[in-house]
């Protein structure tokens, strides 16, 4: 019951965080700024065991006395109009891992995550690229600002102090002098030195309950009651120990490079360096294990202006001969003006490539089943959209039954109804008809100016319309036949309706398809 | 007094044999064809059947797009049986896309065997056709075109010898009366297709249908000419029965007899 009151209790009874009457000043004018800004309370819930547990509020929602950890239930009953959404944790950290990378390729060659919600920066020596400290802090909000996040940034001789400093300080921004680390964390929470949440139980326990405290305990005694990560992390945070940060490591994409001793013009010189660049990156692709999807080849002309060229492959490859054929193909498309002195060749987009079975070693026929080199090879000749296969759509009506998908993937079949060779491309209207209404081929038609007698035929075989396209199509129905003409021509013919019933279809035949 | 050589020796004995055999050699002709399976359609052909590393043109009998529909078929009938062999895939190009997949896959052409190539022009469509012959990979490649003059087709000639891999041209119609065959080409074989009244059913339904399938010219050969009935599901193609064989035509005065012998 003694720890009921403390400073660290974070649960407050709701009814007494509301803002009271008299005396309001500030913090009313902000409960009603919050709520004109950001409308509904939201939070953000993680399903815990049996139970739905918030873990992030938003500032709506803390000024009604919602907090992280609360039950779901608990916050629903206390706010009517609470916005609940799922927490994605996964999608954070990798946020938080982008964000990581950034910094380690704008600012500073040593940047890491620290915890869930934040990032190490080893500014030493870097933040007079950007202006002094102070001026990279402003900086750095202003970019955070913009992808939508506010943040905290605190600067210290040690990771320990800046993480703490960072998240219990008193303002946005703090900038801590050199050795003063013990001093500025003094009365900051125990929380802010990372403990373990028994480590943190336990001293409140004992009564502990601001870093100031620590200091003048002997260390025996604590490293036994509070663990030994407890004074390590006391240490590191004073500087009395090293920490170092793990920096993230942005895989760079691999390239390769040729400086040439004078510019280069003609063709054959030209694929000279082009293979020998292959070549380089052919074996650090094995090396890393990858694949590329994509080659690109910068020229630099004498004059400085880079001439690109890009190549794109189906299927990963690391295939010497088939990527200096494709650039063979394109090879027109370089400009080399008065020279190229340099040429590099870089890998945009990989895949993972292990090793492969080699069929051909195994398979008895001269030929090879692998497509791909070839699908590339006619990729790069008539475009992207021009190489395609047909696979089925489930659709019944024939002109959608079939859908282009690309030349890698496998298709799949139809149905082995009577289906003609080539389709109009919109069916046509046929002239003259005569039939025998409501189930018989025509007799004779005219179909572009020409006049058929029928003399066999098959059908109807009836297709309805899709109602769920359009309301054109409820009812509308084809009864398609499959006719032969006096000379042997061979039609796939419909006619619109069902022969009774008049919102089926007018009535009107039209031709479709032939049959060879 | 000079001694006979060899040749001429040999000359002597079978001179048009021993000539064609010397033509084979030096030409390269490969044994790999693909016999259509019809004795009397694989005798006259000089390689015995379909040459597989040749080009083969075939055009419509007329501009009608009935016989187009025929030429079609039979090609891709070929084509299929290619693919059956060699268990790859074969590549369609042509510049526009009136193709109906559905219908293919019924003469043993299905979805997963063809590769469509679409180019802009018949230039692009030659050029798909020659990158995809000398490649090799595929079982064979098929190109619609119109106009292919005689450097065009003896380079898709020499492509489909070095790739080893048939070559079925197929001429598009481009004026009504013209014949698109009547142009010079260095084809292996030159087909011309059109169709023919099936045989009448005994009841009211459509039968196979039948081909008249050309042959207007091959290499070492005469041409001929067949009526032939149409692929079935593998692209198998069949002679006709005898009229011997045939079923029964019905005839209306039979029907009436026997309803009178019925009624009496």
């Amino acid at each position: 019951m003694r720890e009921m009151g403390r400073r660290s209790e974070h649960a407050e009874h709701p009814f007494k965080a509301m803002p009271s009457d008299e005396g309001c000043g500030g913090a009313c004018l902000s409960t009603l700024s919050w709520a004109a800004l950001w409308g509904k309370p939201t939070v953000l819930v993680l399903r815990t065991g049996q139970r739905d547990v918030i873990t992030a509020a938003c500032p709506v929602a803390l000024d009604l006395g919602l907090r992280p950890g609360m039950v779901v239930a608990h916050a629903r009953a206390l706010v009517a109009d609470l916005d609940v959404k799922d927490a994605e944790p996964d999608a954070d950290s990798a946020l938080l891992d982008r964000l990581a990378l950034h910094a380690a390729r704008h600012w500073t060659p040593t940047a890491s995550v620290s915890g869930e919600n934040g990032l190490w920066l080893d500014l030493t020596g870097t933040t007079h690229l950007f202006g002094g400290e102070r001026r990279f802090c402003r900086r750095l909000l202003a970019f955070l600002k913009r992808l939508g996040f506010t943040a905290r940034i605190a600067i210290a001789g040690t990771p320990g102090a800046a993480h703490a400093l960072a998240r219990f300080g008193d303002s946005d921004v703090v900038l801590l002098e050199a050795g003063q680390e013990a001093q500025a964390m003094a009365d900051l929470p125990l929380a802010a030195l990372r403990l373990e949440p028994e480590a943190l139980a336990s001293a409140a326990r004992f009564g502990l309950e601001r870093i100031a405290d620590l200091y003048p305990m002997p260390r025996a005694p604590l490293a036994r009651r509070l663990g030994l990560k407890t004074v390590e992390r006391l240490d590191q945070a004073r500087g009395l120990v090293a920490e170092p940060i793990m920096p993230v490591v942005a895989t760079e994409a691999p390239i390769v490079t040729r400086h040439l001793l004078e510019p280069i013009g003609t063709p054959e010189s030209i694929t000279q360096v082009i293979s020998d660049l292959v070549d380089d990156l052919v074996v650090m692709l094995l090396e890393r294990g990858i694949g590329a999807r994509m080659v690109l080849l910068t020229a630099v002309r004498v004059d400085g202006e880079p001439q690109r060229l890009e190549v794109g492959a189906s299927r990963a490859t690391r295939d010497a001969r088939h990527l200096k054929r494709m650039f063979g193909l394109r090879l027109a498309q370089l400009e080399p003006g008065l020279g190229i002195e340099t040429m590099h060749l870089a890998v945009p987009y990989h895949e993972p490539l292990g090793a492969e079975a080699i069929g051909a070693l195994l398979e008895t026929s001269r030929k090879g089943h692998d497509l791909a080199p070839l699908v590339d090879q006619m990729t790069a000749r008539a475009g992207e959209a021009a190489l395609f296969r047909l696979s089925s759509h489930e659709s019944d009506v024939p002109e959608r039954a079939t859908t282009r998908i690309t030349p890698l993937k496998t298709p799949t079949g139809w149905p082995s109804w009577k289906r003609p060779v080539r389709l109009l491309r919109r069916p046509e209207l046929l002239t003259n008809v005569v039939a025998l209404m409501p189930d018989h081929p025509p007799r004779r038609f005219t179909w572009r100016r020409q006049d058929y007698r029928v003399v066999a035929g098959d059908g109807p075989e009836r297709i309805h319309g899709e109602w769920w396209r359009t309301g054109r199509e409820k009812w509308a129905t084809r009864d398609y036949f499959r006719v032969e003409a006096e000379g042997g021509q061979r039609f796939w013919l419909f006619r619109r309706g069902d022969g009774v019933d008049a919102d089926t279809g007018d009535l009107s035949w039209h031709m479709h398809g032939l049959f060879g | 007094m000079p001694l006979p050589s060899p040749l001429s020796a040999s000359l002597a004995a079978n001179p048009v044999a021993k000539l064609r055999e010397a033509l084979a050699q030096t030409h390269g002709i490969s044994s790999c064809s693909l016999p259509f399976g019809i004795g009397l359609m694989d005798k006259r052909l000089a390689t015995g059947g379909v040459d597989g590393a040749g080009l083969h043109e075939f055009a419509a009998a007329s501009s009608s797009l009935n016989d187009d529909a025929a030429a079609t078929l039979f090609l891709a009938g070929i084509a299929a049986r290619f693919a059956a062999n060699t268990g790859q895939t074969v590549c369609w190009a042509m510049t526009t896309f009136d193709l109906y997949a559905p219908g293919l896959e019924q003469v043993g052409l299905g979805p997963e065997k063809l590769l469509y190539a679409q180019g802009r022009k018949d230039v692009d469509v030659l050029a798909i056709a020659e990158d995809a012959l000398r490649d090799g990979s595929l079982a064979c490649v098929i190109a619609e075109v119109k106009t292919a003059d005689m450097t065009a087709t003896r380079r898709l000639q020499l492509a489909a010898s070095d790739g080893q891999t048939p070559l079925l041209l197929y001429r598009r119609h481009r004026a009504r009366e013209r014949c698109p065959l009547s142009s010079p080409s260095s084809a292996m074989t030159r087909w011309r297709i059109g169709c023919m009244p099936s045989e009448r059913l005994p009841w009211p339904g459509v039968g196979r249908a039948h081909w008249q399938v050309e042959l207007v010219r091959q290499r070492n050969g005469d041409p001929f000419s067949l009526e032939l009935e149409a692929c079935d599901a593998k692209g198998r193609l069949a002679l006709p029965a005898a009229s011997g064989d045939r079923a029964a035509a019905p005839r209306r005065t039979d029907a009436r007899n026997s309803a009178i012998s019925r009624a009496a």
